[in-house]
């Protein structure tokens, strides 16, 4: 009965110090980026925009370094004039950990939070799971780099800003047929991840020769048996549009045992840690992106800056200054919500919704501007490839589809 | 004796009807978008409770100790998924694969509308549990012969093969390979709106609690019937329980069963919590997660699960969710608060209770025991 | 012919690596009857460790340090999360162990901010080698050598020293050993030390294989391991090596050919098959149920 009573009096406790928290966690706006800005662009109106990203799980470096864009945006330009009137912006994160069974709840405390509009994710299962959140509460989400189709598709409120899947597998079989003539790709991707499946789908359907498919399981870390196959099938390039735990350890494989086939990668590959794992080997990567370092040399040196002064940004941009593609996207998807606010011209969802269809606007990337399904209007994409000896990348070609 | 209990199962009842009205009451009221978190809360407490009792009756019931609830999860959300997308909307689903294989929906041919939506919801969670029971039989027939370790590692072995089933690419017209399954009938579908378009009644949450309450009636109802006391016969002692005349692979094979279907039911109540279906979801990582809940609350009691699955999902994604954020108090920098915080903090507070409240929150008792106690004690003062 | 001996050689290897985490599992699990799931989160610590030692220590007294301190973290786990329930059901124990598992991959999370972090280049080890024609790093040449060579030395501990002889009276009767007058709580501490210990090995060969460490790291392996360490008979060494060398082999195997996606479910099914014709494994002794 004293246990009862012991167990009892720890339960309430423990709710009581987890209600002050979470109200005291709400009302703090979750931590904004920059804890001086409230006061001294003397506006007392905030606007929230919301964070839907993921910081842990598989694809929390990505999500991070999409945050790093939204955050170098914010830091730039911290205030947006709505109707007239000045509002301080505020991000509020929520994380959604990579993992469709947490993205509900992270959705919903965003909606919660009273927020504008939302930006993210890095992750299409991701979004697709928190979309209908979003899509019922009102509130309109612009995707960064989520390039599932199925993230807009039958969801009025979900937009976004980068290619498609489709245009992406397409451009890179054609790549491979034009650069290297290939004949044989093998194609590598994660079982059960939609992302590398569906992309291995469309360039199996672009690409003019065999091909050969592998799935590995969730968690693999060795990948020589497939590096070997690749090899031993007498592939003239190796795909495989992985996320950014497994191209590192692909990619240093690939170096270490001298690999001659060149490797492809979607955008995801485009990560200064995919870098730094070929750095100063043969290995030859080419990917295709959002955006290209130098392209915006403004952009560039501003957050080149930024990282060399914030150190906690300069780890989640995994240790060095190189700009990843998702980076840019991030900015340019921060400036598509201010330009989105002061369209609307109030800060109410719904006015914010009403404006994103009809909305275009220049980033570092290029134009932006939504189709009816909400999509980005988007025909180009970069396609790098790594200057292993000086740990960057280059520009190989622009290349659209057709 | 007889009598009492009975007056404890209506009172019960009458406790469950009024936390169904108040479900209702309060999603009507309360601002949908400030509260949304609570609600959310609600209804993935609801599944998981639903998913943790099933999986107590066989862990803490039976004694066997099964690791293969998300794979019967699996099966479940599947079949459910699979069973009710709209017929219009499957080619978009289906995109990689040119449509499905499967070209009708269960509540269109209900005739559609709000009968056909609930009939057909229905039918295929019944179906889901269904299709992970027959699962159930199949592999119950070679591995419940193995013993508590050795069960365990081979049920999270089929459940492990069962996702890479699902995943492969050449089932994908039927279960969208590695794609997520969407656009079929949620918890916000039962929300009804009226001609335009205007949500006028919110039952998201109350269909939910409505049917993890109704599943968790019957499992008790099973628990309290001369099957349940087999089953505790069987945990308690094998080799006593067989003298005593109980068939031992019989009963086994049944709590099996039965477990997964409710398993199976609580995926299909899942997917429509989650919005989607995929195979990735369904992790070991999830089958742990269900454990701790049924340690947390309790081996071998039923309230306990239920009341330690809302504690888990709240704790762990609203209540603790500040503690991801960078947090500034009075200009200065709360330390250690950055994203991944709230999970250690978390997993610290599941070590203490695992550590020092070793029996959970309830032991093997259940919530109206706990109250008659308590009604005794103070008759004896 | 090439494609054939490299995929042998992955399998050699990987089957060496899993054979020091199985190792672990199975001594843990002969002796107090429990699936320690954290220890292949041990070993992704281990691993962790390295990384942040590296970066500030030379190699000659990180590698050292490492096996010390996960050594320690072993026996800490053991003192602070198994050893007060050791008179509690057998069930809570595992979940104190996953538990144990969830905490460190979530303070790794925390700590790494999830970015897949580098392993050092280890000299010798990390440099390659080709081997008919399959180049390869010698790392793949020195672990089976080392796994047997580590194996053979803890034979000789366990049959041939006094702690061994403890070992395995309490493997056989806890009870029993603890009266007559055997120290059970040393014991214990001793064969998680052990168990750790091995995990470091492997943790350093491991990932100078693969080089990338995540938080996740660590459980694909210490599934596998377990796998092994049951297909062998859980409790017994020899038949965790053997086991652990038939995964390797098989998941190399499967992975070359082309049901590739099916690499982890075959571990699995192999591993149903075994339980279910032998029902303690290959080598596992046959226990009756005393009433």
């Amino acid at each position: 009965m004293k246990k009862f009573f012991a167990m009892l009096l720890a339960l309430a406790m423990v709710l009581s110090l987890a209600a002050c928290g979470g109200s005291g966690g709400s009302s703090d706006g979750s931590g904004s980026s920059q804890p001086s800005g409230g006061g001294s662009s003397g506006g007392d109106k905030v606007v929230r925009i919301g964070v839907f990203e993921p910081a842990t799980g598989d694809s929390g470096a990505g999500g991070k370094q999409e945050m790093l864009g939204m955050q170098y945006g914010n830091k730039e330009t911290p205030t947006v004039e709505i109707g007239g009137e000045t509002y301080t912006v505020e991000l509020v994160y929520a994380d959604n950990a990579s993992d469709a069974s947490k993205a509900p709840t992270a959705a919903s405390q965003l909606v919660s939070q009273d927020v504008s509009l939302v930006l993210g994710t890095y992750g299409s299962s991701s979004a697709i799971a928190g979309g209908p959140i979003f899509g019922e509460a009102g509130l309109a989400a612009i995707g960064v780099t989520c390039t599932n189709p199925g993230v807009t598709a039958g969801n009025d409120y979900y937009f976004r800003i980068c290619f498609l899947d489709p245009f992406q597998g397409t451009v890179l079989a054609n790549f491979a047929q034009e650069k290297f003539s290939a004949k044989k790709a093998y194609l590598l991707g994660e079982l059960g991840n939609d992302y590398d499946q569906g992309l291995l789908n469309y360039f199996e359907q672009a690409f003019d020769g065999t091909c050969v498919k592998d799935s590995f399981p969730t968690n693999t870390s060795d990948f020589s048996t497939y590096l070997n196959k690749a090899v031993a099938e007498g592939a003239d390039v190796i795909f495989c549009p992985v996320s950014i735990a497994y191209s590192t350890q692909i990619v240093k494989l690939a170096a270490s045992m001298n690999l001659e086939i060149p490797i492809l990668g979607s955008d995801t590959l485009d990560s200064n840690m995919v870098l730094e794992a070929a750095k100063g080997s043969n290995v030859q990567i080419y990917v295709s992106t959002f955006y290209q370092e130098g392209g915006a040399p403004d952009f560039d040196n501003g957050i080149k800056a930024w990282l060399a002064e914030d150190s906690t940004a300069m780890t989640n941009n995994g240790g060095n200054d190189t700009i990843a593609a998702v980076t840019a996207m991030g900015y340019d998807a921060y400036y598509v919500a201010l330009e989105a606010l002061k369209a609307a011209g109030s800060t109410d969802k719904g006015a914010v919704k009403a404006a994103l269809p009809s909305l275009t606007y220049t980033g570092v990337s290029g134009d932006i501007a939504f189709d009816e399904v909400g999509d980005a209007i988007r025909d180009t994409a970069y396609i790098k490839t790594a200057d292993n000896a000086a740990g960057a990348w280059t520009l190989e070609t622009v290349q659209t589809a057709k | 004796m007889k009598n009492t209990s009975k007056k404890g199962a209506w009172i019960g009842l009458l406790c469950i009807a009024a936390l169904l009205a108040a479900v209702v009451v309060l999603e009507n009221v309360l601002d949908p978008n400030k509260n949304i978190m609570v609600f959310t809360a609600l209804k993935k407490g609801a599944v998981y409770a639903l998913v943790a009792v099933s999986m107590n009756l066989l862990n803490g019931f039976t004694g066997l100790f099964s690791l293969g609830q998300a794979g019967f999860m699996l099966l479940g959300a599947y079949t459910y998924a699979i069973l009710t997308i709209p017929t219009s909307q499957r080619d978009a689903v289906y995109y990689i694969y040119n449509g499905s294989a499967i070209n009708f929906s269960l509540p269109e041919l209900f005739g559609g509308g709000a009968v056909g939506l609930v009939l057909g919801v229905l039918l295929a969670l019944i179906l889901g549990g269904c299709v992970a029971a027959v699962v159930a039989w199949l592999i119950g027939l070679p591995v419940l012969r193995l013993k508590s370790d050795y069960l365990a590692i081979a049920t999270l072995g089929f459940g492990e093969i069962i996702r890479a089933v699902f995943q492969w690419d050449k089932l994908g017209p039927v279960t969208n390979g590695a794609n997520a399954l969407k656009n079929f009938p949620t918890f916000t579908s039962f929300n009804i709106q009226n001609a335009n378009g205007e949500t006028v009644l919110r039952l998201s949450t109350f269909v939910a609690f409505l049917l993890a309450g109704v599943c968790i009636a019957v499992i008790v109802l099973l628990i309290n019937s001369t099957y349940g006391r087999a089953f505790k016969a069987i945990r308690d002692d094998e080799v006593a329980a067989e003298a005593m005349g109980i068939n031992l692979s019989r009963h086994k094979r049944l709590a099996f069963v039965i477990s997964s279907f409710f398993a199976g039911f609580g995926g299909g109540m899942f997917a429509m919590f989650a919005n989607q279906a995929q195979a990735k979801t369904f992790t070991t990582a999830m089958t742990y997660e269900i454990l701790l809940i049924v340690v947390i609350g309790g081996i071998g009691s039923v309230s306990g699960s239920c009341i330690a699955a809302f504690l888990y999902v709240a704790a762990s994604e609203w209540w603790l969710r500040f503690l991801d954020a960078e947090t500034f108090i009075g200009g200065v920098k709360v330390p250690l608060l950055r994203n991944g915080f709230r999970m250690v903090v978390f997993s610290v507070v599941i070590m203490i209770v695992v550590l020092f409240f070793r029996r959970g929150i309830m032991g093997d008792k259940e919530l109206p025991d706990l109250l008659k106690k308590r009604r005794k004690e103070g008759a004896v003062k | 012919m090439q494609y054939a001996i490299s995929i042998l050689l992955s399998g050699v290897s990987l089957g060496g690596q899993y054979a020091l985490i199985a190792i672990g599992y199975t001594m843990v699990y002969g002796i107090l009857r429990l699936i320690n799931f954290a220890h292949g989160d041990v070993f992704m610590v281990a691993g962790l460790m390295m990384v942040y030692l590296t970066a500030s220590l030379p190699l000659a007294v990180s590698i050292p340090l490492v096996l010390i301190l996960t050594v320690l973290l072993g026996f800490v786990i053991e003192r602070a999360a198994y050893k007060p329930l050791r008179e509690a059901p057998r069930m809570s124990v595992m979940i104190s162990a996953i538990g144990v598992s969830y905490l460190l991959q979530n303070l790794a999370t925390y700590i790494t901010g999830g970015l897949p972090q580098m392993y050092p280049e280890i000299p010798g080890i990390s440099a390659t080698v080709s081997i008919a024609g399959v180049s390869t790093k010698w790392v793949t040449i020195v672990t089976p050598v080392l796994v047997l060579v580590l194996v053979a030395a803890l034979t000789q501990l366990i049959n041939h020293t006094k702690v061994g002889m403890a070992m395995r009276a309490v493997a056989k009767d806890f009870e029993t050993a603890q009266l007559m007058g055997i120290k059970i709580n040393a014991v214990i501490s001793v064969t998680f030390i052990i168990g750790s210990f091995l995990a470091a090995v492997g943790s350093v060969l491991y990932f100078t294989n693969y080089q990338s460490i995540v938080p996740l790291s660590g459980s694909l392996p210490g599934l596998r391991a377990f796998v092994a360490a049951v297909f062998g008979g859980i409790g017994s060494i020899p038949g965790a090596v053997v086991g652990a060398f038939i995964i390797g082999l098989s998941e190399s195997i499967i992975k070359g050919s082309n049901w590739s996606i099916f690499s982890d479910a075959f571990t699995f099914a192999l591993l149903i098959i075994i339980l279910v014709v032998k029902p303690t494994g290959l080598f596992g002794e046959k226990v009756t149920d005393k009433v």
